[in-house]
């Protein structure tokens, strides 16, 4: 009697289980398919050719040589705005900020910015950098955009970094009589490098893919010639796979999966370079 | 001790000196670094700001009863009717159905990761559920729109297969990551001791997890939960190549439809600015910030309750 009901809760332990792991399975097996399948169906698209051409025959032919460019200059627009604000805010959260309301009021900021849908960001964007402050539909006021958005990570990613630097670094060195500011730079600012260059390296990760905000605030998609001035408008890897891939008709399916595969493997290999970076950190501590 | 009377040196006066400009330098960056700190509040004020210059004055034209209930959303015909009730349902029932696909199979999966796999599968899967994350929703909605819409149509006898149920399959896969995540964090956190309490009364590892964990972690995975339904509300992208773009209310999962973020991405660009369509596109942004505020705000509560909870 015993015995059975021992056996009959150990079945339903298995059974149990093996439901646990279908539901990872099931969780990781749509990255892995997604992956491959991208890789087999464009990778064929992929030659020289299509990265360094310019477009035609309304992107059926040629490459995306100004996609590419011009989501080059939104992720390093994204991190020359949002890095060193978000770095001294991080250092002000942790360095500085006493335990206030103000400081309640600020984290309360960043966890509902974290929230806030990206194409709200893509208004904020068209409202404040389009139009309030001239920049028009343009690079300006795309990196202005998605910096505004990456803003909460990197505070969040650099609060983290520089709260694990140990409370002992920064004794021994007000010990000595060195100022606040100076150990903040030299001390605290080295240590945590590694995690700030983290969050910030995920942070223009996603940036790279981001599109809703840049469809509002003045992606193009065919554009005679590259970006000349942060003033000018701009193509994007994300746009152009929207673009290809939902509204122009008789698009060669290998080419749409060519741009999907282009932009999975500039988002994934920052974020891979991010798991690097704190890997190897993570080794050396 | 012993100079207390004399005159400072030369080098001690230029040594003062050069305190007072590092000061000055000092304070000037510290400056800085308080109105950075300050940034965040600012934005974030800011875009509430803009939603309610740009959005409220459509509720002169349309007043708000009518503007959310209405089920008429014709911005350019004469004259012009901004009724948002499909979006809001679309919006609805996307979010539900993508939140009852995911929740059992994030929170099963978290179960997994945190109490059964070995350490050596846990190093796989994670960064497989990072890598999930990082995918950029354009890609996944160009998924949805070239594998998994034809398999929806086939499967349901369809006129089209984008429509409100795949939208919600790819949201429900997108928000796994999240509710994953924070779910484990939630189960991790869970005492060791409760754990061999139920052990030591004899209970079986899943009895344990049944009985014991997920229960002890349940407001973290309703805030899970919270977090994964406000990324399905606010997704853009994949809803926008998926769903369809029809502009009534929708009657069934499987019909054609357009959320509040989809309506605001296709029609913003055609839209006059300062005009009737762009401010009813704001206001349907703004409500949308509320709805998304209010999830996350929920979320961090409940969080931070749980947290307390088991912090000694």
């Amino acid at each position: 009697m015993t015995k059975t009901v021992l056996n009959s809760r150990r079945i339903s332990q298995r059974t149990a289980f093996i439901f646990l792991g279908l539901a990872t399975a099931i969780t990781v097996a749509p990255v892995l398919f997604i992956i491959i399948y991208t890789i087999v169906k464009g990778g064929g698209a992929i030659s020289w050719d299509f990265l360094v051409q310019f477009p035609s025959q309304a992107g059926r032919e040629g490459g995306i040589l100004p996609a590419i460019i011009g989501t080059f200059y939104l992720m390093l627009g994204t991190l020359v705005f949002a890095l060193p604000i978000g770095v001294l805010a991080g250092i002000y959260l942790t360095e500085y900020a006493r335990d206030n309301w103000l400081t309640r009021l600020i984290n309360l900021a960043i966890i509902n910015l974290a929230g806030v849908p990206s194409i709200v960001f893509g208004l904020f964007g068209l409202s404040v950098f389009v139009m309030a402050f001239h920049f028009g539909l343009s690079l300006l006021a795309a990196s202005l955009t998605l910096a505004a958005q990456a803003l909460a990570m990197v505070i969040t990613t650099s609060r983290e970094a520089i709260l694990s630097v140990p409370r002992e670094y920064r004794e021994g060195s007000l010990a000595i009589g060195v100022t606040k500011w100076q150990t903040v730079r030299h001390i605290v600012l080295p240590q945590s490098l590694p995690g700030i260059i983290t969050g910030a390296v995920l942070a223009i990760s996603r940036a790279a893919g981001e599109t809703a905000p840049i469809l509002v605030v003045g992606a193009a998609f065919l554009l005679p010639k590259l970006p000349q001035s942060p003033l000018d408008q701009f193509m994007a890897l994300p746009y152009h796979l929207y673009t290809v891939a939902a509204h122009i008709p008789n698009m060669p399916k290998e080419t749409i999966w060519g741009v999907a595969l282009v932009l999975l493997i500039v988002v994934l290999s920052f974020d891979i370079l991010a798991a690097a970076i704190r890997i190897k950190t993570r080794q050396r501590k | 001790m012993l100079q207390q009377n004399v005159a400072p040196t030369a080098a001690e006066v230029s040594n003062r000196g050069l305190k007072r400009r590092l000061r000055l330098g000092e304070r000037f960056i510290e400056g800085w670094i308080f109105l950075a700190g300050l940034l965040a509040i600012v934005v974030l004020l800011g875009i509430i700001f803009i939603l309610l210059k740009e959005g409220l004055p459509i509720f002169t034209h349309t007043p708000p009863w009518e503007f959310l209930f209405g089920t008429k959303w014709y911005p350019v015909s004469d004259p012009p009717t901004f009724g948002i009730a499909p979006f809001f349902v679309s919006t609805l029932m996307i979010t539900l159905i993508s939140t009852v696909v995911a929740v059992p199979i994030g929170v099963a999966c978290a179960a997994y990761l945190s109490e059964v796999a070995p350490p050596k599968v846990n190093d796989i899967v994670k960064p497989i559920i990072e890598i999930l994350a990082g995918i950029p929703s354009v890609m996944m909605g160009f998924i949805g729109l070239a594998l998994l819409s034809p398999f929806v149509q086939s499967l349901f006898h369809l006129n089209t297969g984008l429509c409100g149920l795949t939208a919600a399959i790819m949201l429900s896969l997108m928000s796994l990551p999240i509710i994953v995540s924070v779910s484990e964090d939630a189960m991790h956190a869970v005492p060791r001791e409760f754990k061999e309490a139920s052990y030591a009364l004899g209970a079986t590892k899943w009895e344990t997890i049944w009985h014991v964990c997920i229960p002890s972690a349940l407001s973290g995975i309703a805030a899970a939960v919270m977090l994964g339904v406000g990324r399905a509300i606010g997704e853009t992208m994949t809803v926008l190549m998926v769903a369809g773009g029809a502009l009534a209310v929708p009657a069934s999962p499987t019909d054609p439809m357009t959320t509040m973020t989809s309506a605001i991405a296709s029609g913003i660009g055609n839209a006059v600015r300062g005009g009737l369509q762009y401010q009813a596109l704001f206001a349907v942004g703004l409500i949308l910030f509320i709805l998304t505020l209010a999830v996350n705000i929920i979320a961090e509560r409940v969080l931070e309750r749980q947290k307390r909870k088991f912090a000694r």
